[in-house]
Order: C-alpha cells, then structure tokens, then sequence
C-alpha cells in the first residue's frame, strides 16, 4: 500500500533509511541535518534499531566503521564541518570495502562558515575528502521524493558494490517540506554479507577487517582491484536528468536546489525562444561525462550553476573537453540565486556572444 | 599435556622484538577466549601502535581501527552484535592520546565492551617517542632531556580517571612484571570478559607493560623498570569493580 506524507526533507532521509533496512545510526548535532538524528532517536527504539549520539562526529563514523564491518546496514548523517572530521573514517571505510551510507547536508564554508544551504562541498565529495586512493558513490537528490528515492538506492549501492554512499544535499533540501510517497509493502533486498565480523562460529576461519598493507605490492593489488569496482560503477551507475536538452543550443548544468532556481530561469527563457535546456547530473560521482559530452556536439554553449566559488564547473570542463565553452555562474556563502539572476546572467553572456 | 599454545592465538611468528611483553599479553587474552570457550562469538578491534597486527595472531573475527577509534569501532559492533562478545586491544598513546575521547565516552556509556589497554609509557612503533603515560624525567626521542611535565605536561593515569565515571563495571590494573603478577593479569583480563558476558557493561584492564627496544634497555631490565619506576607510578589494583 502507497502512503502519500507531508515530511521535511531530513525526515524524509531517515524515513526512507528505516525502510531500506537500516536500524543502525550514529550521529552528531550539527546545524541544518539534527532533524534526522531527531527522527531516528524517536523512531529506532521503537523498531528494534540502534540511535547513538556519538561524543563526536570522528567517534560517530568510526562505529559505522565498526557497525558495517558487523553486517549491518548503517548510516550517520552530517554537514559540512562534521564531515571534515568524518573525513578520517571515511577513508578507512572505503579502505576496507565497507558499505554505508553517509549524508551530507552542506553549508556555507571554510571553517565554520555559516548554516545557510551551499554546495561549496562538491570537490570534498567527489575528489576525495579523506586520504588515499578511493571514491565516494555520491548521489545528488533535488526534492523530498528524490531524497527518499535516492536513500534508499543508496543502501542498495552501497550493498551492492560494498562501498561507502554519500547523499550529497544542502540545508534547503533539509529543511524544506514536499509530499512524498512511500510503499509499505516494500521489502529491502539485503545481500548476504559472509565477509562480516559476526564471530566465526567456529566453522570458518577468521574475517579481518583492515586497511593495512605493508607490503607496497599488496596495498598496490588492492587498490586497483578497487579501481575495477569503481569502473563497473561507472559504467551501470551514472544517472543524470536532461530537459529540452534534444534541440538545446544552449545547456545548463546544476544539481541539487540550484537545478530546482535552474529549471525555473530555463522555462522563462524558452518562452522568450531562446534554445536552452538542462543537464542534471544526479549521480556526482560517476559523473555524466558522456552525455556532457555528447551534448557538446550540438550545443554551442554550457553553463554551470552552482551555490559555490565555481566547483562542479571542472567536471562539465572536462566533460565537454573543448567542444564548447563553458561559463560559470554561482553564488556563495548561503545565497541562493534567483531565477531571474541566473536567467539574466545566462542572457548576458549569450548576448555578448552573439555581438 | 603439561603445556600448549592457547586454541585461540593463531600459530603465526609474531613480529615483536625480542623480550616484549605484547606477546604475553596476547597470550593471557588467547587463554581466556579459551577458558571461557568464546573465541568463535568473539570480535577483537586491533589499534595503531605496535599490535597494529594484532588481527593476524588471534582466531576470532577482528576488524582494524584507525589510530585512537577502537572503543568507537567496538561500539558499532556491539551495538549490531549485543550476544557477541567485543574487545578493543589498545597502546597508550591510542587509548590515552588520541583516542581519550572515545575511550571515556565509551567508558561513561557503560558500553558492553572489554578493554585491554597496554601501558608502556612509550610510541613503540614510531620508534620510540613521548607518550600521554610517559613518566616525569622519562627520557625518549621527543622528550631527549627527559619528560619535563613544566613543558610537555604530566602523565595520565586511565585507571583513576575512568574509574570516576558511573558507566564503568570493572577498572583493574596489572602488570607483567613477574609471574605471580602475570597470574593476576589474566585474573583480571578473564574477569574482563566475563563481566561481559554477564552484561556487566564496561570493562577495562590496564597492563603495564615493556618496551627494552625503545627503553634502551635488556627485556631483563626493562622488567625491572616496570618494578621500579612504573609500579610506584600507577599503582597496581581495582579501581572500580560493581
């Protein structure tokens, strides 16, 4: 049966987390995700689960470490600063070919920057964040729906290539409220997990869980046995949303709120005939760099939208790989742009081509 | 049979230096997996520091922590394995450095964790720098005139500190000095485990413990050392038994 709900955004995450089979969250308050680490601590006692809040978001992530070595299905929640200090962890959990999910409400930075939504993480995201050779799964939801949608096929992923997902949002995702639907006839599909550290019953040998190789050939294996995984990621992973960008001359790429003021600028320019459409990545990591670039052969221009300095700008760079040129276009800090700014901004920069 | 290597202790060369007492120490924690048959529902969490390899030398499940993390990591699996059996197995300058939070958070939850926690007052595997539990005047490769507690501070004593927090069931220090000394240690490491076993919460044993590689000195004075100098330091005992 379907059940159609009015919830916030970060209620939205750990509803959609409960159902995927998660009864395991670490947590710590941090300013605009504490609704999720809320909802579980109401919600997990009830169902058998587990709600700890940790003494830090360094301790909290290292017992999804430990939590996800044990097989269970896990996840801890953050913004921006405590996921500088989940930066260690997540590391080790990707070194350890650990699945969880990790979210990622980003505000305003460096440092402690401000609570307003932003999307100044991207580079943390995507290139990297912690040390070492590996990848986060980073998906990149625009709506409630989408954040539950998205959640959910994060613990799938994660199961799936025993890797660790991050749902990368922002503090207006968090915040704001939309209906959502979900199915309580759903059922999660949870592979079996033979690796885990569940005690060995005396019939197996021992599993080890680790991230040491002293040997530089051993570390070296592993890492491009890893690299194989991330390869498979993406080619059956990458998912991106376009809109009117079949005939588009013009195409505008952003994610998350910013696609939403995107989609908005785009509507008003197409009424005025200007040939302009959108590409949105919804995976952030694998990133669409093929149908960028793909679109690249008929567009003659793209722009990237963002609530940054300018970040995920490097990927589309890199995507459409000379074919077209490639404007940036942000704002920073907290702000959201408006529509009419970046529809203003898109008609600036197309007009002083066209001169 | 007078004597045989633990079922429990996997029958590997280890890799520490000649008269150390990790060895020993892991040998007490295999006899007990034994004693009280639990080495197949147990998950051990091995530390950074020298027994950062711990995971190859006993046969029970184990997962490696970054440096300081294993009372968090343990948590983690406790709280998904309730009826298994957890312990940490950490130096001083994991336990006491840089995982002091996650060791007195753990500790004060009352989380149903057994902790053994090796004291030698020494950075063995990075060849031999100031600990948290160094002494005053220890001499080591970041204190070169001797731990001036004016400049680099003074030692931390775990089992007192922990042992003032409600969450904590069992707070016992040993040491592996001797052999009646060595009886005790495994006395209070079985009591350790079985308090979890009884879901008693928390438990902790510190060891005090050798480093004649980074001390400079032969296993047979190191042991002394310990006697002389670590023994009047952190006194030997229970801290807190409920």
């Amino acid at each position: 049966m379907e059940k159609k709900v009015l919830m916030k955004g970060n209620e939205a995450i750990a509803e959609a987390a409960i159902r995927s089979g998660c009864r395991h969250f670490f947590g710590y308050p941090i300013t605009p995700q504490t609704e999720i680490s809320a909802y579980m601590a109401k919600r997990m006692p009830k169902i058998g689960g587990t709600f700890l809040q940790a003494e830090s978001e360094v301790a909290a992530i290292n017992m999804v470490y430990g939590a996800a070595g044990a097989g269970a299905r896990v996840m801890t929640s953050s913004s921006s600063p405590g996921i500088s200090l989940k930066a260690e962890g997540i590391s080790y959990i990707a070194g350890a070919d650990l699945p969880c999910v990790i979210v990622n409400m980003v505000r305003g930075g460096p440092g402690l920057g401000g609570i307003q939504p932003a999307q100044s993480d991207y580079f943390q995201a995507v290139k990297g964040g912690g040390h070492g050779d590996y990848h986060l799964l980073v998906l990149a939801p625009n709506s409630v729906p989408e954040l539950s949608e998205l959640t959910m096929k994060a613990f799938d992923l994660a199961d799936n290539y025993r890797c660790p997902v991050m749902i990368l949002g922002d503090g207006t995702l968090g915040q704001m409220m939309e209906p959502v639907v979900f199915d309580d006839d759903y059922k999660p599909d949870i592979p079996e997990k033979p690796w885990a550290t569940v005690g060995t019953g005396g019939r197996r040998k021992h599993n080890v869980i680790n991230t040491l190789y002293m040997t530089p050939e051993d570390l070296e294996y592993t890492v491009v046995e890893r690299e194989k995984k991330y390869d498979l990621i993406k080619s059956n992973e990458v998912r991106y949303e376009s809109i009117y960008a079949d005939d588009a001359e013009y195409i505008v790429c952003s994610y998350g709120t910013t696609s939403r003021v995107v989609q908005t600028a785009v509507e008003g320019l197409r009424a005025e005939g200007i040939k302009i459409g959108t590409i949105r990545p919804i995976t952030l990591w694998p990133f669409p760099y093929e149908a960028l670039n793909k679109a690249a052969d008929k567009a003659r221009m793209f722009f990237s939208v963002e609530m940054s300095m300018g970040q995920m700008v490097e990927d589309v760079r890199l995507a459409v790989n000379g074919k077209a040129p490639v404007y940036f276009m942000g704002r920073t800090g907290g702000v959201i742009p408006t529509p009419s700014e970046v529809a203003d901004g898109i008609k600036e920069i197309i007009g002083g081509e066209r001169k | 049979m007078i004597y045989e290597r633990p079922r429990s202790l996997c029958d590997v060369p280890m890799h520490y230096c000649p008269g150390c007492t990790h060895g020993i120490a892991h040998k007490i924690i295999a006899r007990v997996l034994d004693d009280l048959d639990i080495c197949s529902k147990t998950v051990g969490i091995a530390p950074v520091g020298c027994a950062v390899f711990a995971y190859d030398y006993w046969e029970c499940d184990m997962q490696e922590a970054a440096h300081g993390r294993a009372p968090a990591v343990a948590t983690g699996i406790k709280r998904v394995l309730p009826e298994n059996i957890v312990f940490t197995y950490q130096g001083d300058g994991d336990l006491a450095a840089i995982g002091t939070a996650e060791t007195v958070h753990a500790a004060a939850r009352g989380e149903n964790i057994t902790i053994i926690f090796i004291n030698n007052a020494i950075y063995g595997m990075t060849g031999g720098q100031m600990a948290p539990t160094s002494l005053p005047g220890q001499v080591t490769q970041t204190s070169p005139y001797g731990r001036d507690p004016k400049v680099q501070g003074n030692p931390v004593r775990m089992c007192e500190l922990l042992s003032t927090l409600d969450g904590p069931s069992y707070i016992a220090r040993v040491a592996l000095d001797s052999i009646p000394h060595i009886k005790e240690a495994e006395k209070a490491v079985k009591k350790a485990f079985q308090n979890q076993i009884d879901k008693k919460g928390f438990s902790l044993v510190e060891i005090l413990s050798t480093c004649p590689t980074n001390w400079g000195m032969t296993p047979a004075d190191a042991m002394k050392w310990v006697s002389e100098n670590m023994v009047p330091y952190y006194p030997l005992g229970v801290y807190k038994d409920l």
